[in-house]
């Protein structure tokens, strides 16, 4: 390795000063979404196990669950499991078989994975304020 | 002497001979969940708002139970498999084995949690009736 010429190869631009390309971005926020959505389920079985435990640990629960807070988490929760479940779609009918692999293509699916976790997200909040 | 072919020996298996199945499992969870997420947003959001009695009765029906408790528990393998992707991507040695652990741990209690309070509620429905 010493005879390698290392001083005037082009450099890898690191991830700390590299603008991540929007593919890139939906990708990691797979991840993120995967994994916040651990909020949203502890906030829910927390609620169901206080149901059955006593009437002063569902008070307690239901009162978060109904507060700003658990409207936040819930809601959110809401989009992330939209935006997860589209992006996990996106993997079994495209990357993983091979399809949408190019720049241009994977730049498309990421904007219509945006507007449409968005897009089913207020679809969802419609439905549910309107029943 | 082995007579099987170095491609028969490979075949199927990653550099880390389990990824398949990893990957493998990650898409059956992940096309049951696709199916079961929007039933079980409707069932939670039907609930939210009810008073102790209701969610009692409402949990210890058939859909409401069995879309909950499939959810839950599809989920959190799911849950469990996606985290030791991410596990094994950002952490080493004896940190990754604690996060691995505590992930695994989570995931059942998590299911334990659901299972016990599901069966509070059917339970409590065939003991009335």
């Amino acid at each position: 390795m010493a005879d390698v010429n290392r001083g005037n190869r082009p450099l890898s631009p690191h991830l700390q000063v590299y603008r991540l390309p929007l593919a890139a971005i939906t990708s990691i926020m797979t991840r993120i979404t995967g994994h916040a959505l651990v909020a949203g389920i502890v906030l829910i079985v927390w609620w169901l196990v206080a149901a059955v435990a006593s009437p002063g640990a569902f008070a307690c629960a239901d009162w978060v669950m109904r507060s700003w807070i658990g409207f936040i988490v819930l809601t959110g929760s809401m989009w992330a499991l939209w935006y997860h479940l589209l992006s996990g779609l996106r993997h079994i009918f495209f990357y993983d078989a091979g399809h949408g692999l190019e720049i241009a293509q994977a730049e498309r699916s990421s904007q219509i994975l945006i507007a449409g976790s968005v897009a089913l997200a207020v679809l969802t909040l419609i439905i549910f304020f309107a029943f | 002497m082995r007579y099987i072919t170095p491609r028969k020996a490979a075949e199927g298996l990653g550099s880390a001979h389990s990824g398949t199945q990893h990957h493998w499992a990650m898409t059956v969870t992940g096309v049951a969940l696709a199916i079961l997420t929007p039933l079980f947003m409707i069932v939670i959001a039907r609930a939210i708002g009810l008073p102790r009695e209701l969610v009692l009765a409402y949990f210890g029906r058939p859909f409401q139970a069995l879309i909950t408790g499939f959810f839950i528990i599809v989920g959190m393998l799911h849950f469990i498999k996606g985290t030791r992707i991410m596990i094994d991507d950002y952490f080493q040695g004896g940190v990754r084995k604690a996060a691995v652990i505590i992930s695994v741990i989570f995931g059942w209690a998590v299911i334990a949690l659901t299972v016990y309070a599901l069966a509070r509620m059917g339970l409590g429905a065939i003991v009335v009736l």
